[in-house]
């Protein structure tokens, strides 16, 4: 029989032990983290300050929980960065010209949204043709991918980001779900009346809209993930094709509807970094926004051999990588050896799934 | 006799090959027919012909007596044919339950709205299967990957006792087992057709198709060359029609 069975009790517990060590390294890692930054990083240990974090990676969890799905069945998306600079140039031009026809800010914002959202799904529909239809790998299907939709965004706006649009988008992006006054009561998404700008500091302001929307979503994928049939199916799918085949699961269909959903996620990234920005951004060349979302998925325990991977996890990857930034340049360190540890985290990530496979 | 499942004439090129060469076969019920023939001979082919993995380029498929079109897996199992294949097809990272009930989950409704995965239910189904089996399994929560390679095997034909498998497919069912489940599987073979299941065996053991078939069919270069009855011939005929030795 197995070996497990040939060990004492105590041989058992010492390992069950090191065993959640191991499987749970990242969350404890990043605890690590904020324990080391808020004595080497002045202002770390704060609100304002992880707000700022939730900032920063609102648009990576969209990126990270949507590549966890890809990335369990076994596949990898590298379009999710340019599909998301695509729907937040599109997203943004499409805003300009209503705006300018004098629509009003509310009708700008909603059409221009859903023009974001509905052209993300485009890439990942084609992704996904390619990879269940005609076996064209997923790492060439989306890198051909990424450069279509990288160059129809360039092409759009020319280089330049797109401006011109409505002062309320960024008020809603950056907003907060509740503000509260004393003594002028309090309003959800808005000011209460009557509150001038110089009293904004006496302003109770609760719950970011970014990170309420990302909670959202991480709610609504984590109940597809782990407690419906989809979920079920793309897990098997990443851990024996064969198996899901033969058990009748629709394998197509299934991995068309795995990159449309990765795609959607990426466009919805887009479409926020507008009401963040306030302006339509294509991604740079050179911002690797999808091999940080794919580093943020490995760190958080998933395998790119398929058939594992945590949404939770992906988060805590996608958070640990933002504290360590932030902490990092906090502490005054150069941004070249961030780098050089984003590099270490990541390698170290696969080595502990290596040596501590999970059989239970 | 009246064939629970029949095939008729089935052709299954590959390309400029023929896997499958007018072939026609029959099982019934309770009946055992082994499908033998050395490597290439289009047992396979011929088999996921029936379990839907491949369609026929001609040929006819008769269900208990009414002709069928099966083209796709999921087709063949609402007929009722299941298959355990050599690699036995299990998710290894999913656990003895979720394989048994793959691709046919059951779900309940949370809140009276969401769908989601009962795994109370299936962990208790699959129990009362397992239950029956010689091969035990410690827990029905560990993953596949955890198992050895007979309970392995439990899994994969549990899975299709479970699903009430009117014909079961068997591909070499005991290549990967030790010698004392070698036997606890042909025991299995012998319970399932008295329950009335139409068995088709793959295999290359002739031990193995003498203990437990009722028919044999021996398939060479995609054509079918023999069918006997078990009680009428010797290994050593079968053995001569499978090398091609008779028609020379």
């Amino acid at each position: 029989m197995s070996t497990e069975n040939t060990q004492t009790a105590a041989q058992v517990e010492r390992r069950g032990w090191v065993q959640i060590l191991a499987r749970n390294w990242a969350l404890a890692f990043l605890i690590l983290l904020f324990v080391v930054f808020s004595f080497t990083g002045k202002g770390f240990l704060g609100l304002t300050n992880f707000e700022n974090i939730l900032y920063l990676s609102t648009t990576f969890v969209f990126l990270a929980a949507s590549e966890t799905f890809v990335i369990i069945t076994g596949g990898i998306d590298l379009s999710v960065g340019f599909v998301m600079g695509l729907s937040s140039v599109l997203c943004a031009q499409v805003m300009q010209s209503v705006y300018a026809a004098h629509a009003s800010a509310a009708a700008t914002m909603v059409v221009g949204a859903l023009v974001g959202l509905v052209v993300g799904i485009a890439p990942g529909y084609v992704s996904g043709i390619l990879i269940s239809r005609y076996n064209v790998p997923p790492f060439i299907a989306t890198l051909g991918m990424s450069g279509i939709t990288n160059g129809i965004a360039l092409t759009i706006c020319q280089g330049f980001p797109v401006a011109g649009l409505p002062g309320d988008l960024v008020r809603l992006g950056n907003g907060y779900l509740f503000y509260s006054f004393p003594g002028k009561g309090s309003r959800f998404f808005g000011w209460p009346p009557g509150v001038t700008d110089s009293q904004v500091r006496e302003l109770t302001r609760i719950l970011p809209n970014g990170l309420l929307l990302w909670l959202v979503v991480i709610a609504i994928l984590l109940y597809v993930l782990k407690t419906t049939r989809f979920g079920q199916h793309t897990f098997a799918i990443g851990g024996s094709i064969e198996a899901a085949k033969r058990a009748g699961i629709d394998v197509r269909r299934h991995l068309v509807t795995i990159y449309v959903l990765s795609s959607f996620f990426a466009g919805m990234a887009g479409v926020y970094n507008v009401f963040q920005t306030g302006v339509g951004n294509f991604t740079p060349f050179n911002a690797s926004y999808e091999l940080f979302a794919i580093a943020a998925v490995v760190i958080g325990g998933a395998s790119l051999m398929g058939g594992k991977g945590s949404l939770v996890g992906s988060v805590i990857g996608v958070l640990l990588l933002a504290v360590l930034n932030n902490g990092l340049s906090i502490s005054g360190v150069a941004a070249f050896y961030r780098f050089i540890a984003v590099g270490i985290i990541l390698v170290i990530a696969v080595v502990i799934d290596q040596l501590f496979p999970d059989l239970l | 006799m009246d064939y629970l499942i029949e095939v008729r004439n089935i052709v299954k090129r590959f390309g400029g090959l023929v896997a499958v060469n007018d072939v026609s076969m029959g099982v019934g019920r309770g009946e055992v027919v082994a499908v033998l023939g050395d490597n290439g001979a289009g047992k396979s082919t011929l088999i996921k012909v029936i379990s839907g993995v491949y369609a026929p380029e001609e040929g006819t498929i008769l269900f208990e007596g009414k002709p069928v079109r099966i083209a796709s897996p999921m087709d063949a199992l609402s007929l009722g044919i299941e298959t355990i294949y050599q690699d036995l097809a299990l998710a290894e990272n999913l656990n003895v339950y979720s394989n048994i009930f793959l691709g046919r989950e059951k779900t309940r409704k949370a809140a009276g709205i969401f769908p989601v995965l009962d795994h109370e239910y299936m962990h208790r189904e699959a129990a009362k299967v397992l239950d029956g089996l010689v091969i035990k399994i410690p827990s029905l929560r560990s993953k596949i990957k955890s198992l050895s390679g007979g309970q392995r095997q439990a899994v994969a034909i549990s899975r299709s006792i479970y699903w009430n498998a009117k014909i079961l497919i068997m591909d070499e069912p005991t290549a990967a087992l030790g010698v004392a489940q070698q036997s606890q599987v042909l025991e299995l073979v012998n319970t399932l057709k008295a329950r009335g299941i139409g068995i088709i065996l793959i295999s290359h053991t002739m031990f193995d198709v003498f203990k437990v078939a009722d028919r044999i069919v021996v398939m060479r270069r995609g054509r079918k060359v023999a069918e006997k009855i078990r009680t009428e011939t010797t290994p050593d005929e079968i053995v001569s029609y499978i090398v091609g030795a008779e028609a020379v």
